[in-house]
């Protein structure tokens, strides 16, 4: 059996075709083949959350699914985010919390807490931390982040807290 | 670390999946959410040559509730029983524990049926199944058969599925009418498997509990059924001496294998500590 297959995926919006090893993991497919490097790679078995991206409106671990799986499906990364606008708010949010030093987990922290603002506006501070918790950060001791996140769920559900 | 090659398929029917185990034998793995199966390959703990993805198999997911039971689809995935409304009505111990079951991004895409094969001896699920006397539909060449949850996990990640067999559901009775159910773990970090857990799930009627299963993770190869406390507590208040008297119990019940991180003694000391505090919010 062929140990490569052809396989289509919509990626920001632009739909590729590659015939890829069935053993590439996304992450590995978006930065490698398409040269889309904010998925980062830190563990590769799923503890990290750095490789975080989007797959038909869900986060996945982008180490812990075969390129080969995301087949016809749609996949979001971080400069897809970036570049609609969809984040700016906590983009900007995170640079005035400081919530990015190096800025390794950061692209996985983005897609990890858009998913908690867009699908639940009401979160508490709990709710954000449990949310979060998949995403290691090694440089900001989290408390900045999960401020950043606080002030962007005040500020989309209208003014400040 | 990357996985080593593989091939990998994606069959439309189950037939077609029997087919393919048949003639792969132990060389092909049943691939689902693949969030342990592609994590240990990753490690490169398993070579296997052939994934066959079940999921594009019909029939094998979602929730539904008929007469006296809940049946989930082996491909219904950690959020879909998080964010169901069957599950928090009917299921409530499954519900309070799906949110302990990793982290957000791991729980859109790992499965029911993935947890249950895999087995793992801290694994929330099992210990629930176990708790709820639940049943697994297993399906392979031969046709189905169902194993009750307390047969089917047998030892350290093994269980009674034969070659070839998949899940492809669990029916749980749904809860009783004065029944109540706590979920409990402690964990290094919110979403990781737990040190040690405990699924309780008990009759309370004025203050009192009884017919209590008290089901462990992470404390043996197995959930384990804390048969020996379920009889210390029967029919009694949890009142400071009689859950000192199930927590008793545990030392000689629990086998209690360490852990990277945690001695023996130390998770014996955390079941005793879950096990008091379940008892007493199961009768809040
Ligand atoms: C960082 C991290 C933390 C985690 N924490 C927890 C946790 O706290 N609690 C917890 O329970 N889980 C945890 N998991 C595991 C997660 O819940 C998995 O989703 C689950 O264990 C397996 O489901 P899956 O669908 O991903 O299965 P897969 O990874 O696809 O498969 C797992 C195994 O089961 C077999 N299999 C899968 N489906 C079937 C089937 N229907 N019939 C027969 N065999 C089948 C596969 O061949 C494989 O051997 C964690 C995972 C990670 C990466
Ligand atoms: S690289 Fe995927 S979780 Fe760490
Ligand atoms: S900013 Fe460095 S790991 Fe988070």
């Amino acid at each position: 059996m062929d140990k490569t297959l052809l396989t289509t995926l919509t990626v920001n919006g632009k739909t590729v075709t590659r015939r890829i090893p069935a053993r590439q993991h996304l992450s590995d497919f978006l930065r490698d083949e398409l040269g889309l490097t904010g998925a980062h790679t830190g563990c590769e078995h799923g503890v990290c959350g750095a490789c975080t991206v989007r797959v038909d409106g869900m986060t996945v671990r982008g180490c812990l699914m075969l390129a080969v799986q995301a087949n016809g499906r749609k996949v979001d990364t971080i400069e897809g985010l970036s570049d609609s606008g969809e984040i700016a708010d906590l983009q900007g949010a995170f640079h005035r919390h400081n919530a990015l030093q190096c800025g390794f987990c950061t692209p996985g922290m983005l897609m990890s807490a858009q998913e908690l603002l867009s699908s639940r506006p009401d979160a508490t501070r709990d709710e954000i931390r449990a949310h979060m918790a998949g995403n290691y950060c090694r440089c900001t001791g989290y408390h900045a982040i999960v401020d950043a996140l606080e002030e962007v769920l005040a500020s989309r559900r209208g003014g400040p807290k | 670390m990357k996985a080593p090659e593989f091939s990998y398929v994606k069959p439309g029917s189950l037939g077609e999946v029997f087919d393919l185990l048949d003639r792969h034998g132990d060389r092909a793995r049943v691939l689902a959410g693949g969030q342990s199966l592609l994590a240990s390959l990753n490690l490169r703990l398993s070579e296997p040559e052939l994934l066959v993805d079940i999921t594009g198999v019909p029939g094998l997911s979602g929730i539904a509730v008929s007469g006296q039971t809940v049946r989930i689809g082996a491909l219904t995935t950690h959020r879909q029983i998080e964010t169901s409304a069957q599950i928090a009505r009917h299921l409530p111990l499954l519900a309070q524990a799906v949110r302990n079951v990793a982290h957000a991004a791991i729980r859109n895409v790992g499965t029911f049926g993935g947890s249950i094969a895999l087995a793992d001896p801290a694994a929330e699920y099992p210990a629930c199944a176990v708790a709820l006397d639940a049943t697994f539909v297993l399906a392979g060449r031969a046709g189905e058969r169902r194993v009750k949850a307390r047969e089917f996990f047998r030892g350290l990640y093994e269980t009674a599925l034969n070659p070839g067999e998949l899940v492809t559901a669990g029916e749980f009775p749904l809860a009783g009418a004065g029944y109540q159910s706590v979920f409990l773990e402690l964990a290094r970090r919110h979403g990781d498997y737990a040190i040690v857990g405990l699924a309780a799930h008990a009759l309370v009627a004025g203050g009192r509990i009884s017919d209590a299963r008290l089901a462990f993770l992470g404390a043996g190869s197995t959930p384990v059924l804390a048969v020996r406390a379920a009889a210390a507590i029967e029919g009694r208040q949890p009142d400071a001496q009689a859950i000192a008297a199930a927590q008793a119990t545990l030392a000689e019940e629990l086998e209690m294998l360490a852990d990277l991180y945690s001695s023996r003694a130390t998770k014996l000391h955390l079941a005793r500590v879950l096990l008091g505090r379940a008892l007493g919010a199961l009768a809040a």
